[in-house]
């Protein structure tokens, strides 16, 4: 169970917070611009890598805040916390 | 009188205060601070209790919670007895009664020993074998199997303890009380850190505290008595807490560990009375010092199994702490130094030490020297090939080991005993840390593996970490606690510690026999009654990783998950198919440690307790008028209202045709409530809503179906315009939480520009919903100020009004398809204007319905419910609700999805309505659909969704939904049940006023 230093609220047991998914993928400007792969990219493609994963969190039971984490998903660190909107940090 | 196998007085046990208990039916006598196994053992009980599979006689074989055979019953009483429950720990209390497992009729005579004499024909996974054919009969064979499998008997009602949880926080967790743990707890304590020690046994000091050997002295004094000194000084430290009887069972990620506390299993039954029994401690830990100790070995040889064959160190302990002797005639086998130490003990005491037989050469450390020296025989280079005695040992055959190690030499030699000590070495219990993702290594030297990389701010110290003398221990852990609490000085840093040091090392995984493998039985894992034969089994047959000798051996599988035996299983896999150890890798160690009450785990969250509900508040009324409820996600909603006895049928029914011939009312308090605001409050309904919304006018209603982004429909409901930039959206019951989750996230991550803010005010309104031919002129009672005409207030409008002083906003609108005001006002004031409601609609005989009803009355209508008539796999296509799909706007969510090639499918599984031919039948939810009956195998088209009796159509209606269903109106189809087939055609949805006449009737 992780401890999260939420970016709104500071540190917070793991329970009060839902995991979101791969971070960074953008909602598409102009969906019906796609084609069927494009958009099929977007829709389902996620990472799950064992490694450094960009995931986004939200503070369900708390600030209800969405924010930015880089997680090691071998060992659960957490390397980095930074807040919707902020660019991810270069590898 | 039995004999009497108590040595002389210990400390640690209170011979003034006897107590009585009950083993087996039989009475006997213990002492207050005996366990349950110390006690049989002075009462001259081995026996305790039978093998898994082979019904083998076993006996006590440790003093700690790593024992595999002492597993037993404890209370008689069948309501609230408690299986596998470990003899070991388990400290006796005036009226404890325990019984055997595992055994039938008794453990001395026990029809499942036969098991015993056929085990030639029980190999590993002989029942997954031999019961393969033909495979239908499995279901008969079953029954057999798991009525001779299984240990210990399950209680039959509801467990009558208290269980509690609660939250730990410290800087430093010190797990395991002997001398490294109680020197780390101290010295983390006195540097100001909070630190908590916890210790799974009674009493602090794990075996050190009754360790007295000549030859190992601290500052001068005995290990002991410098030890005990040291707990004396903890109670002064004001930062220490210190819990016993506290075992940790799991340790997680970042620090985080559970731990179970026995508070009153010790206690007799009139103390324990209104006490928490047991409680979980959430530990949260900034640092965590695990020093846990080391368990010992057994050997495997041929039947080291019987009752007397114990652990030297238990031996030891049983005499040194309990003051018990396990036998008159003890014979020690090892193949290291420790068992000596437990021979001196046991001969300074006055038990006579028969013999020792070592695997060694030799050794010449001071402690064997001793030995020799009292004159006790050692049989050097000698293994055990055989042991007799079926109820209890009476004696052991040895041989002389070949140089090699892999065959025995020689004359047979027997030698009488009762009693047999195996030094098999140490196994550092690495569990915990290995459980918070700790990376082990092999150490070649002293064959254990090690922690070599801590995932955590963590520790390990002591002989769990690899020191198994007291010396380099309290070297090491100066040096380590310093470094990892970054503190300067301990305060045992410079005391003096001598002790003997073991010069001879000699390891053999499985001992050699005079007879052939296959005619032996060395038990590798005695609870599972996996034998070193199975695993050599397990190899040939072709099984190589390590997980899948595991599982098909058993081997580590019991409820003591191969505390003792593993390692030798690991070391037999390893020498048979020479490989080395360290690149075998162990078996993964999961929580918990030692088993949990499921009591523990759960903790208060039990009966009303086990999850939160929430109640409308209309709820007392509806209690006061007898409702049935049912659970809608947390909600307790008002199912229907039997009257006079009535069934639920028939009380749907009644409920359903008074709705449409005069009034009902139904509580719709908990429909997903979501208030919105902003200047882009509009252009945010139309980015989630299919259907455009920058057109609704002020004080009008729309209803508005959200996809999610692949298309498929995941919410509807009705939202209302209450002003330029405000909205009130509703969604449905079970959805109004992961509705509002969905829209925060696209506002904050997709849309942060746009200006619009959402409060969830579910909880704030209560809503009446008033509904039926006569509803308005009920409303006109309740607000007499308002017109209530067509022109004035038209279906799909809101407007604000009072009801005495109370303000309420009345939505014109219908999910029954019958002209329908909902109220909504403020929670508080929702029970009264229920009753107005009632009151007002008396003479109209308003008639209140439950969530039955409703769904009839939606289904007679065609309305669909979300998560009933849907499954996440529908689009508004196949619901044929194209017309809410707009095709001006360039975007909301889910609208690309609707044009993918798998979304356009003609075939996709789409609603319909379903009429059976007999009227009178009404269909199973969930009944599966063909149009074919004699195809092999039947093609399923689809299945029921909603299906209910009409009486307002006095026919059965159901929704539907069916692969190319949108083409097939009135075909025939077939629902084939059970025993009859039932025929249908397929109709529109709408069975009820299809013109929608009545909402403005």
């Amino acid at each position: 169970m992780f401890i999260i230093n939420c970016p709104y609220c500071g540190e917070r047991d793991q329970q009060e917070f839902k995991a979101g998914g791969e971070a960074h993928i953008e909602r598409p400007k102009q969906p019906t611009e796609l084609s069927d792969d494009e958009w099929a990219e977007y829709l389902f493609m996620r990472k799950n890598i064992k490694g450094v994963q960009f995931e986004r969190w939200n503070h369900a039971h708390g600030c209800r805040k969405w924010f930015n984490m880089v997680r090691d998903t071998s060992n659960d660190e957490i390397k980095l916390i930074y807040k919707m909107g902020e660019k991810p940090p270069v590898e | 009188m039995p004999e009497n196998f108590r040595v002389k007085s210990s400390e640690f046990i209170d011979e003034t205060n006897r107590i009585s208990f009950k083993f087996n039916g039989k009475t006997y006598y213990g002492f207050r601070g005996d366990t349950l196994a110390s006690a049989l053992l002075a009462n001259n009980v081995h026996l305790v209790g039978r093998s898994f599979k082979y019904h083998r006689p076993r006996g006590i074989m440790t003093s700690g919670s790593e024992e595999p055979n002492a597993i037993v019953q404890v209370n008689e009483n069948t309501d609230t007895t408690e299986p596998n429950v470990r003899a070991t720990e388990i400290e006796i209390y005036e009226g404890l009664e325990a019984s055997s497992q595992n055994c039938w009729p008794n453990v001395n005579f026990d029809i499942g020993g036969i098991n015993n004499l056929i085990s030639p024909f029980l190999p590993a996974g002989f029942y997954y074998k031999t019961f393969m054919w033909p495979s239908s009969f499995w279901e008969k064979y079953e029954y057999f199997i798991r009525h001779s499998a299984g240990l210990g008997k399950s209680p039959k009602k509801k467990d009558p303890d208290i269980y509690d949880h609660r939250y730990v926080h410290c800087d430093v967790l010190v797990v395991g009380a002997g001398i490294s743990g109680i020197l780390a707890a101290k010295n983390a304590a006195k540097n100001n850190l909070k630190t908590l020690l916890v210790d799974e046994k009674n009493e602090l000091g794990g075996s050190t505290l009754f360790q007295n050997e000549e030859f190992n002295k601290i500052e001068n004094q005995s290990s002991s008595e410098w030890l005990k000194k040291q707990i004396q000084e903890l109670k002064d430290l004001k930062n220490l807490e210190v819990k016993v009887r506290t075992s940790v069972a799991a340790y997680h990620g970042y620090n985080y560990l559970l731990a179970r506390e026995n508070l009153t299993d010790h206690l007799e039954k009139k103390d324990k009375q209104n006490k928490v029994r047991q409680r979980l401690l959430k530990i949260r830990a900034k640092k965590v010092i695990l020093a846990t100790g080391a368990l010992e070995r057994p050997l495997i040889f041929n039947n080291n199994d019987r009752p007397g064959i114990m652990l030297s160190s238990a031996v030891k302990k049983y005499a040194d702490f309990y003051g018990v002797a396990c036998g008159k005639k003890i014979v020690f086998f090892t193949n290291n130094d420790s068992a000596y130490e437990s021979a001196l003990c046991l001969h300074n005491k006055g038990i006579k030490v028969e013999a020792i037989i070592d695997i060694r050469e030799n050794s010449d450390s001071k402690t064997v020297k001793s030995l020799e020296a009292s004159g006790i025989k050692i049989h050097w280079s000698h293994t055990i090939v055989d042991t007799h005695g079926y109820k209890r040992l009476n004696n052991v055959s040895i041989m002389k080991l070949s140089k090699d190690g892999m065959t025995v030499t020689g004359k047979k030699i027997k030698i009488s005993c009762d009693c047999l000590g195996m030094a098999g070495g140490w196994t550092p219990a690495v569990h915990l840390f290995t459980q918070s993702g700790g990376k082990l290594r092999f150490d070649e030297d002293n064959k254990v593996f090690l922690p070599s990389k801590y995932p955590s701010k963590q520790i390990s110290v002591g002989s769990c970490s690899g020191d198994f003398k007291i010396n380099s221990i309290i070297k090491n852990l100066d040096l380590n606690l310093k470094d990892f609490l970054e503190i300067k000085k301990t305060d045992f840093e410079n005391i003096d510690v001598k002790c003997d040091s073991e010069k001879s090392k000699r390891n053999i995984w499985l001992l050699p026999s005079d007879k052939s493998i296959g005619k032996t039985k060395p038990f590798v894992d005695y609870q599972n009654d996996a034998t070193a034969k199975d695993i050599k089994l397990a190899l040939r047959e072709g099984f190589r990783s390590i997980e899948h000798v595991k599982r098909y051996t058993t081997t580590g599988m019991g409820t003591d998950q191969g505390k003792l035996g593993n390692m030798h299983a690991l070391g037999i896999i390893a020498d048979t198919a020479d490989v080395k150890m360290g690149e075998l890798g162990t078996t993964t160690f999961r929580p918990p440690y030692t088993p949990l009450t499921f009591g523990t785990i759960v903790g208060r969250n039990v009966g009303e307790f086990f999850d939160i509900f929430r109640r409308t508040p209309m709820n007392d009324w509806h209690i006061e008028h007898k409702a049935e409820f049912e659970n809608v996600g947390q909600w307790k909603r008002a199912w229907y209202y039997p009257v006079n006895g009535e069934t639920m049928h028939e009380a749907v029914q009644r409920e359903s045709k008074a709705a449409r011939e005069s009034a009902g009312i139904l509580d719709a308090s908990t429909l997903g409530k979501i208030d919105i605001q902003g200047s882009d409050s509009s252009e945010f309904l139309n980015r989630v809503y299919t259907n455009a919304w920058s057109k609704l006018a002020i004080g009008n209603c729309r209803y508005g179906l959200m996809l999610n982004e692949d298309g498929m429909v995941y919410d509807d409901g009705v939202t209302t315009r209450l002003g330029e930039n405000h909205y009130i959206m509703t969604t449905t019951t079970g959805g109004a939480a992961n509705v509002l989750g969905k829209l925060e996230d696209y506002l904050q991550t997709e849309w942060p520009e746009l200006d619009v803010y959402l409060t969830s005010v579910t909880d704030h309104y209560a809503t009446a919903s008033v509904c039926g031919p006569n509803s308005k002129k009920i409303l006109n009672k309740i607000v007499p100020d308002i017109e209530l005409s067509d022109e004035n207030f038209p279906h799909m409008s809101f407007k604000e009004a009072k009801i005495g002083n109370i303000n309420c906003r009345i939505m014109r609108i219908s999910f029954t398809g019958e002209l329908s005001y909902e109220i909504n006002v403020q929670a508080s004031y929702g029970k009264s204007v229920w009753e107005k409601c009632i009151e007002a609609g008396k003479e109209f005989n308003i008639t209140p319905y439950g969530t039955e009803t409703m769904h009839l009355l939606r289904a007679e209508k065609g309305f669909i419910i979300v998560g009933q008539d849907t499954d996440g796999t529908m689009t508004p296509v196949d619901l044929q609700m194209d017309w809410i799909v707009s095709k001006k706007k360039y975007d909301f969510i889910g609208k690309r999805s609707l044009y993918r090639s798998d979304t356009m499918r003609e075939d996709r599984k789409q609603l319909i309505g379903l009429l059976t031919d007999d009227p009178s039948i009404v269909l199973e939810e969930g009944a599966q659909i063909v149009s074919e009956l004699n195809q092999n195998p039947i093609q399923m088209l689809g299945h029921v969704t909603s299906s209910y009796f009409s009486p307002n159509l006095n026919k059965s209606i159901a929704l539907a939904v069916v692969k190319g269903g949108k083409d097939m109106l009135g075909k025939k189809l077939y629902i084939p049940m059970e025993n009859k087939t039932i025929n249908v055609t397929v109709s529109n949805p709408v069975f009820f006023d299809k013109e929608n006449l009545r909402i403005n009737a």
